[in-house]
């Protein structure tokens, strides 16, 4: 099997993966955090009220919870500029392999 | 490469680690002011001489093949880009990737620690994921723990005829899912049940850390295995010179 279509294969297994327990479970499950879900349990196991000792510097720099879309706009820019760097290498290194191969045969 | 050239990939290099490192505000890292005090600094000071190790190896690396920078800012930026994505497991939560198997593989786990905690930290401080407090915890299980077992298990397997790129996997698969391990560790032994004590509240968190990232594990080794096959087929002589490939493999893995 070519690397091409072995990649694409793994990549469409990945894609499988992700959505199906969206398919399987979206009518019973919410998709929280498990962060979310680990702090609730702290206070279950300890039975007794589990207050965080410290404020996240951000909330207390703007004094309110980061708003839900602020906080999946940090995501994207997150994801988009990792992606820029790596591809921006990436393409380097395909156009510099291009460029090694040529002058090699010739 | 010339000075110009040089001067503008430690330019990426810089922006890539300080800016892009910042997202991700509910993640899946030990909460903000979760953990009592002693366990903060106990877990920071184990850090510490990872992190010394880290910076040494990086030089280490940097001075034997300059050109490496670039690949080092990748494995950075993969790292940043998979902890930005959060997927939905079929436990009902959502979590994500933490993109350091493919640093652990070509750079060894010192250097993934110093990725990685750059990675925590600023996460801590624009996005609220994680937290200040919580850094050595997070550090020591997202940036140490899990390389090492990524590492460990693609040395080990290395040598044996169990073909590459199902090393890669088991290696970056295996380490996430140790990662949210000893995460579910860290929270048990700072909070024992009052039922139970560490035994059930270990049950507990693993449930749901460990448990929910099995698919993902499985997400994160596949895409390393491709980012590996590109890297093969384009930057063969860079992972030679890293040690990841070896050189009569070169022509080999370049006409593929």
């Amino acid at each position: 099997m070519s690397k091409g279509k072995l990649a694409v294969i793994l990549l469409l297994l990945c894609a499988v993966i992700i959505i199906a327990p969206l398919v399987l479970y979206g009518n019973t499950a919410e998709f929280g955090g498990a962060d979310n879900a680990g702090s609730e349990a702290i206070s279950e196991l300890t039975e007794e009220e589990n207050e965080p000792w410290f404020t996240p510097v951000i909330e207390s720099v703007l004094g309110m919870e980061l708003p839900g879309e602020v906080e999946s706009l940090l995501f994207c820019l997150q994801a988009a500029l990792g992606s820029g760097i790596f591809f921006f290498f990436f393409g380097r290194y395909y156009e510099r392999s291009k460029w090694e191969t040529r002058t090699s045969e010739s | 490469m010339n000075r110009r050239s040089k001067n503008f990939v430690a330019l990426c290099s810089i922006a890539a680690l300080t800016i892009a490192a910042a997202p991700a505000a509910s993640a899946m890292h030990i909460m903000e002011g979760f953990l009592q005090p002693t366990y903060c600094i106990m877990w920071g000071a184990l850090c510490i001489p990872f992190i010394v190790l880290g910076f040494m190896k990086i030089n280490k690396t940097l001075a034997s093949d300059r050109k490496l920078i670039v690949m080092l800012s990748m494995a950075g930026a993969f790292a940043f880009i998979l902890s930005a994505l959060k997927i939905p497991s079929f436990t009902g939560s959502c979590s994500h990737m933490t993109g350091t198997g493919l640093c652990a593989i070509l750079f060894g786990p010192c250097a993934t620690a110093i990725i990685g905690a750059i990675v925590l930290l600023f996460q801590a401080l624009l996005l609220a994921h994680g937290g200040v407090t919580t850094l050595g915890a997070n550090i020591f299980s997202m940036a140490i723990a899990g390389p090492i077992v990524s590492w460990l298990i693609y040395k080990a397997l290395k040598a044996t005829k169990i073909p590459r790129y199902i090393t890669v996997f088991l290696a970056a698969a295996l380490g996430d899912l140790f990662t949210y391990c000893v995460t579910a560790f860290e929270l048990a032994i700072a909070h024992p049940a009052a039922d139970g004590g560490f035994a059930a509240s270990l049950t507990e968190f693993m449930g749901i850390f460990a448990v929910t990232q099995i698919p993902l594990a499985v997400v994160e080794g596949f895409i390393t295995v491709v980012v590996v096959m590109g890297l093969e087929s384009f930057a063969a002589s860079d992972l030679i010179s890293l040690g990841f490939l070896k050189k009569g493999m070169k022509k080999e893995a370049l006409h593929e």
